[in-house]
């Protein structure tokens, strides 16, 4: 039986080029996280809220509802944001950590506060972990930080959760 | 046999060279599929293939003026193969990427590759800053929310759209990619030396 169709040269090309994808597929992560006070990693594992519990507590009804404050990127905040949050800069940056301070400063040290980025994987975010550290800093007793594995796109808006946009 | 079943059997056993060609392309094109779904599944912690709306689709087109206050218009570009790369300089893994991303151009520029960064900062001198540090030699737009939809909502960094000659995206790439791949993927959509 001749197979002229597909030449031997082009089966050839087909299979190295899938082994080889396949090996790149084993090949170890090329990227290292980010580590120290800057990195959202340096956040006590009992500071964490996870997604779905975020969203049990939105929709409750009463008074546990938290101060909802997105510490990263202005732009990605216009473009969605988890409903009812409020902007208070980007963590990373000096100028955001005293927007940060500002907008929290007339609250009771014991205010129950969320804070959520979603710009970048978790362990790549420069901005939670220097916003986590100034509000403890400050003496807040009552902070959580929303984990996002991926982004606020993947782990937030796909799932179906409450989002809203600026207008 | 018929005299139709002869000539397709006579066809099929000594093809001509138009033939020869057009089989020659729909090779490559089953063969980058099949690239891009293999990558896909090989790929479950880069979400290559996470979001997919746009993937087969025509890029959205946008002009916007870039860092070199010169006219950036992706419509411009057709009949190349562009690397669009959404990024910020507080991103970590954008940073890792983008030194890539300038060899590449130098490497693959001459065989029609270009690459095109949209920053979504919020500060442009951030963003100048950065593209003299790094050496960039490509083209950079600031974003804005309007092209963030566009492109369906860019609500994470990095993202990467490899788009082919002909103004389809063929691939999208959110969080940490892995460059071999991407590498490979853009030669496949390059023409054959």
């Amino acid at each position: 039986m001749k197979f002229t169709f597909i030449s031997r040269p082009s089966v050839a090309v087909g299979l190295a080029t899938l082994v080889l994808l396949f090996v790149c597929a084993q090949c170890p992560a090329q990227f290292t996280p980010l580590t120290g006070p800057g990195s959202a990693d340096s956040i006590p594992q009992a500071q964490l809220i996870q997604p779905e519990e975020l969203v049990h507590l939105l929709q409750a009804t009463g008074t546990g509802k938290p101060l909802l404050l997105q510490v990263g990127s202005h732009l990605l905040f216009d473009e969605a944001h988890i409903t009812g949050s409020v902007y208070a800069g980007a963590g990373s940056q000096p100028s955001g950590l005293q927007q940060l301070q500002s907008m929290v400063a007339s609250f009771s040290k014991k205010k129950f506060i969320v804070l959520y980025c979603g710009c970048c994987p978790w362990n790549r975010c420069p901005n939670l972990g220097p916003a986590f550290k100034q509000l403890h800093d400050m003496g807040f007793s009552n902070v959580k930080v929303l984990y996002l594995a991926n982004n606020l796109g993947a782990d937030w808006v796909a799932k179906g959760y409450p989002v809203e946009r600026s207008h | 046999m018929n005299a139709v079943t002869s000539q397709r059997t006579a066809r099929k056993a000594a093809p001509g060279p138009e033939e020869g060609h057009s089989r020659l392309f729909a090779l490559r094109r089953f063969a980058l599929t099949l690239l891009l779904v293999v990558a896909c599944l090989a790929a479950g912690d880069t979400h290559a293939c996470a979001a997919t709306s746009l993937v087969h689709k025509r890029a959205p087109e946008f002009v916007r003026t870039g860092l070199d206050h010169k006219r950036l218009d992706l419509n411009a570009y057709r009949g190349k193969v562009i690397l669009l790369n959404f990024w910020a300089t507080w991103c970590a893994p954008c940073q890792v990427e983008m030194p890539s991303f300038v060899d590449w151009q130098k490497k693959y520029g001459p065989r029609g590759l270009q690459v095109i960064g949209i920053s979504l900062d919020d500060d442009p001198a951030l963003v100048r800053s950065l593209y003299s540090k790094l050496k960039l030699n490509y083209p950079v737009a600031m974003g804005d929310v309007k092209l963030g939809d566009l492109y369906g909502g860019v609500l994470g960094l990095p993202v990467t759209y490899l788009i082919d000659r002909h103004g389809m995206i063929q691939a999208e790439y959110q969080g940490e990619a892995d460059l071999g791949k991407i590498e490979m993927q853009l030669q496949l959509l390059l023409p054959s030396r």
